[in-house]
């Protein structure tokens, strides 16, 4: 038994038709290829496929596809106009060298942009907890954490 | 990591949600935030036939004063509780302890009838259910009831529902006049599991002596454990650093059952157990005096 859904990604509107046991993270990568969205550990600990669900971070490979009928999704595509004009966010994380593999980065971002709306001026300590949810196994997360600082002020 | 195939329904009615429960029984489960049930479909340990999502059941979503209590509905959001300005107020315990559950981004999605229902004996809903004198409205397609909260839980993952019933509202009181309360866990990594936690509460009479008093443990046994000797072993007495000494002693070697796991012996559970009792006690004896 299949579902027609109808879902806005990153502004744009689409109509597809999913079995209700297909993850939101499979569906965004596999049905519309936008494969910025990562998967890590499809158990909702790594962080790795965090996406926006209505302008709040969450786990995409813990949502089916079918519940995001008439909702409002971002991914990390939906950041940059192009390569030249990335988000301040991605700017800092690309200045202060904040990923190595570059794995879990989409996810961080996407956990970051609602964090520094919520919380623009936030303390190292902040940071590090709304980063706790969120895996990276490169970098030991200084750089992140810099990178997080540093976008915080060019976004203020 | 894939889930198994199922038949999905999403009304937005809750009559409509009872009706199909009881029309499928236990091949049916409820489809809250999904923050624990998606990953145990993921690995195939739960494979339910049938999913009836409530997300779209918009009466279920309330956070509310009424009188001298707080209603929330099943499908109120951990995020909601989080940033309630009622919940903050009238029931400062649970303000404190929500941000101790996970991540920020699985509270934008789990709910707080989702974690009371799904009854894991690390989460610190149920505890707090306890904690907090809750009472809880179980409700199918013809009857509804109430149950306290202390008798909601049955062991490991197991409630006091049946197979045609669902968990549609919370009831949380007040906290009485010179209520103190303190809330903390020890975690490997902020937001994980907790290797212990505890929720304590103390009011105490117009003379300073402890009137009541709440101790309530996560991952300590095979549900949420109430510390009721220890906690009756406070009424009243003047609270002073001995008898809160002996007190998180008593929880800690005779009432709770911790089962050990790979981060934490069931020994090191119990010293953790008894550190955080006296931690909890000092804070919750300071605030309800202030609080007189």
């Amino acid at each position: 038994m299949t579902h027609t859904i109808n879902l806005t990604v990153n502004g744009q509107k689409y109509t597809r038709t999913v079995e209700p046991r297909m993850l939101l993270s499979d569906f965004l990568r596999h049905e519309l290829g936008l494969t910025g969205t990562h998967v890590g550990c499809e158990h909702g600990v790594c962080g790795a496929c965090t996406i926006m669900f209505d302008g709040e971070s969450a786990r995409s490979c813990l949502t089916f596809a079918v519940q995001a009928d008439g909702h409002e999704i971002t991914t990390v595509e939906g950041l940059a106009t192009d390569k030249d004009n990335l988000h301040p966010l991605q700017q800092s994380f690309w200045e202060a060298h904040g990923l190595q593999c570059g794995y879990c980065t989409p996810g961080i971002l996407m956990t970051m942009i609602p964090f520094l709306k919520q919380n623009p001026n936030p303390t190292e300590d902040e940071i590090r907890h709304a980063l706790s949810g969120n895996l990276c196994r490169c970098t030991g997360y200084q750089h992140i954490v810099d990178a997080v600082k540093l976008a915080a002020e060019k976004m203020r | 990591m894939k889930p198994a195939p199922f038949e999905y329904h999403s009304p937005s009615s809750i009559e409509e949600i009872l009706t199909l429960k009881s029309q499928y029984g236990d091949d049916a489960k409820f489809l809250a935030g999904g923050q624990s049930l998606v990953p145990a479909m993921n690995f195939r340990i739960v494979q339910p036939s049938v999913l009836i999502d409530l997300n779209r059941v918009s009466d279920l979503s309330f956070i509310r004063e009424d009188g001298n209590v707080i209603r929330v509905g099943s499908m109120a959001r951990e995020r909601h509780l989080e940033f309630d300005a009622s919940i903050e107020k009238r029931t400062p315990l649970l303000h404190e302890a929500v941000p101790s559950i996970a991540h920020p981004q699985i509270r934008n999605r789990g709910t707080i009838g989702g974690s009371i229902v799904n009854a894991d004996p690390a989460a610190e809903l149920p505890v707090l259910m306890i904690a907090l004198n809750a009472r809880l409205k179980a409700k199918n397609k013809s009857a509804e009831r109430w149950l306290d909260a202390k008798d909601f839980f049955a062991g490991m993952f197991t409630t006091a529902l049946e197979s045609d019933e669902a968990l549609v509202e919370i009831e949380l009181p007040f906290a009485e006049p010179r209520t103190g309360w303190s809330f903390m866990e020890v975690a490997p990594r902020s937001g994980d599991y907790a290797m212990m936690g505890v929720a304590t509460s103390v009011t105490l009479d117009e003379n300073g002596k402890c009137k009541s008093a709440k101790l309530v443990y996560l991952n300590a046994g095979d549900g949420p454990v109430d510390a009721v000797e220890a906690a009756q072993s406070l009424v009243g007495e003047m609270l002073n650093d001995t008898l809160i000494e002996s007190a998180a002693l008593h929880a800690s070697e005779k009432e709770i059952t911790p089962f050990g796991n790979i981060h934490a012996s069931a020994e090191f559970q119990r010293h953790l157990a008894k550190t955080l009792t006296m931690k909890t006690l000092k804070i919750a004896a300071e605030r309800a005096t202030k609080e007189n």
